[in-house]
């Protein structure tokens, strides 16, 4: 159960407190003389920022953020919030078992992600992650409306996947640089796993475009469902601005030229977009009016929060 | 999710109705020098198996390289023969280098 490692985290009395934090490790020493008849699966956990990490020191006051850098960081955190819980309603309800995990996997990721921001934006207002997404009412979250979008079929689920993640990996590889040490610590750890989360959707769009003419007609007409909410992602406000200035952001517009050349590509090379002779014209697709980062939602985000929320606030304080 | 009008003959099209094939995977860890059977999996061809490797085999940090084998490709030994396959050996100890008295003025040996 113990390496020295972890020996060194649970003497000191502060680690201890947050809940999950102890990950128990496989055999001791084992595999260090690279025998052939180890385990293939053998347990080890690695070193990655964790929000466990993170809320150690908002704890110890090494970190505090700004109330600017605190309002961004729940914005990235309710998008990987909402859409986590979106995803984890994929468990047992996959096309296969292996694409259960897969989903399973991305939702876990993006739960992590937001487990992160929320920590970090909750030291300045004095609450935990747990307030933040337990306790907060509708109009209180800042997700923008793409991520509580329905699950719809598979298709849906993977062009939602699709513009996420391409968005995501965009907006994560220049957080890597934020004056912000913490935003920039927790992006880069998100940023290896987001660039999972963009091969997996893309290699699912060009099955699912150059599969049977169902497959075909279900990812177009996806598209045209989960498209309209593109535009909000990249909307530039005051707040953004400010963060682009301090160099703690980045304004989401300067992500949009990469955003479409990237996805563009897999796009043409599906023979989706209309360049390409495909059924696509995302151009003419009309845009939703957004507001999400104001705290204003589709009808979907409530009934989201209700089954997310229900435990927590019918049992205060509760711990498993 | 309308129900077919003529199902039998739309049943070609139906990508579902095809199982996705088996596939073996075999996983090296980070200090391992050969690869190791993990176990097998589902997927639809050889890209989508090698993903979903990753995601059912090296979720704990276990490996840094994966093969994926179609199960159909591996010929195995019949269990049933196990005597005439691997019973053999037994007892033919001048296979082992222990068997041999070192020479005399032999170095390094």
């Amino acid at each position: 159960m113990t390496t020295p490692a972890n020996e060194q985290k649970t003497n000191n009395p502060d680690f201890a407190i947050e809940g999950h934090g102890d990950i128990s490790v496989g055999v001791k020493g084992a595999g260090a003389s690279g025998d052939g008849s180890a385990s293939a699966t053998r347990i080890t956990p690695g070193n990655a920022l964790r929000p466990e990490d993170i809320a150690l020191e908002v704890r110890k006051g090494q970190v505090k953020p700004t109330n600017d850098v605190a309002e961004y960081a729940l914005r990235i955190g309710d998008d990987g919030l909402i859409l986590a819980q979106r995803l984890g309603h994929w468990i047992s309800r996959a096309p296969e078992l292996e694409e259960d995990v897969a989903l399973g996997n991305i939702a876990l990721d993006q739960l992590g992600h937001a487990r992160s921001f929320l920590t970090y934006a909750g030291a300045a207002w004095d609450k935990s992650e747990d307030d933040l997404a337990y306790f907060r009412r509708e109009h209180e979250f800042r997700s923008a409306h793409l991520f509580e979008q329905p699950n719809g079929d598979f298709a849906v689920t993977i062009a939602r996947q699709f513009i996420v993640s391409y968005y995501q990996f965009e907006l994560y590889k220049r957080l890597t640089g934020s004056s912000d040490k913490t935003i920039a610590a927790i992006a880069a750890k998100a940023l290896k796993e987001v660039d999972y989360h963009r091969d997996h959707s893309a290699q699912w769009v060009l099955r699912l475009a150059g599969g049977t003419e169902e497959s075909r007609r279900r990812i177009v007409q996806a598209f045209k469902l989960v498209w309209p909410y593109v535009e909000e992602l990249f909307e530039d406000d005051e707040l953004t601005a400010r963060l682009a200035e301090s160099g703690a952001g980045v304004q989401p517009s300067s992500l949009r030229a990469d955003f479409d050349q990237l996805t563009g590509e897999i796009l043409s090379e599906a023979g989706l977009d209309a360049a390409s002779g495909g059924e696509l014209n995302l151009e003419r697709i009309p845009q939703s009016l957004g507001g999400g980062r104001q705290g204003k939602h589709s009808e979907h985000l409530g009934y989201l929060l209700a089954e997310m929320q229900v435990l927590a606030r019918e049992h205060p304080g509760a711990s498993w | 999710m309308t129900t077919p009008a003529t199902p039998k003959a739309n049943q070609a099209n139906e990508p579902h109705e095809t199982p996705w094939s088996l596939w073996e995977v075999f996983v090296r860890s980070s200090r391992g020098l050969s690869h190791v059977h993990a176990g097998s999996l589902h997927a639809p061809d050889a890209a989508m198996a090698l993903r979903n490797a990753r995601d059912l085999y090296t979720r704990r940090n276990e490996g840094v390289s994966i093969w994926v084998v179609p199960a159909d490709a591996i010929s195995s030994s019949d269990p049933d023969s196990k005597g005439s396959f691997f019973e053999s050996p037994q007892g033919k100890d001048y296979r082992h280098a222990t068997y041999y008295t070192k020479s005399e003025g032999v170095k390094h040996l």
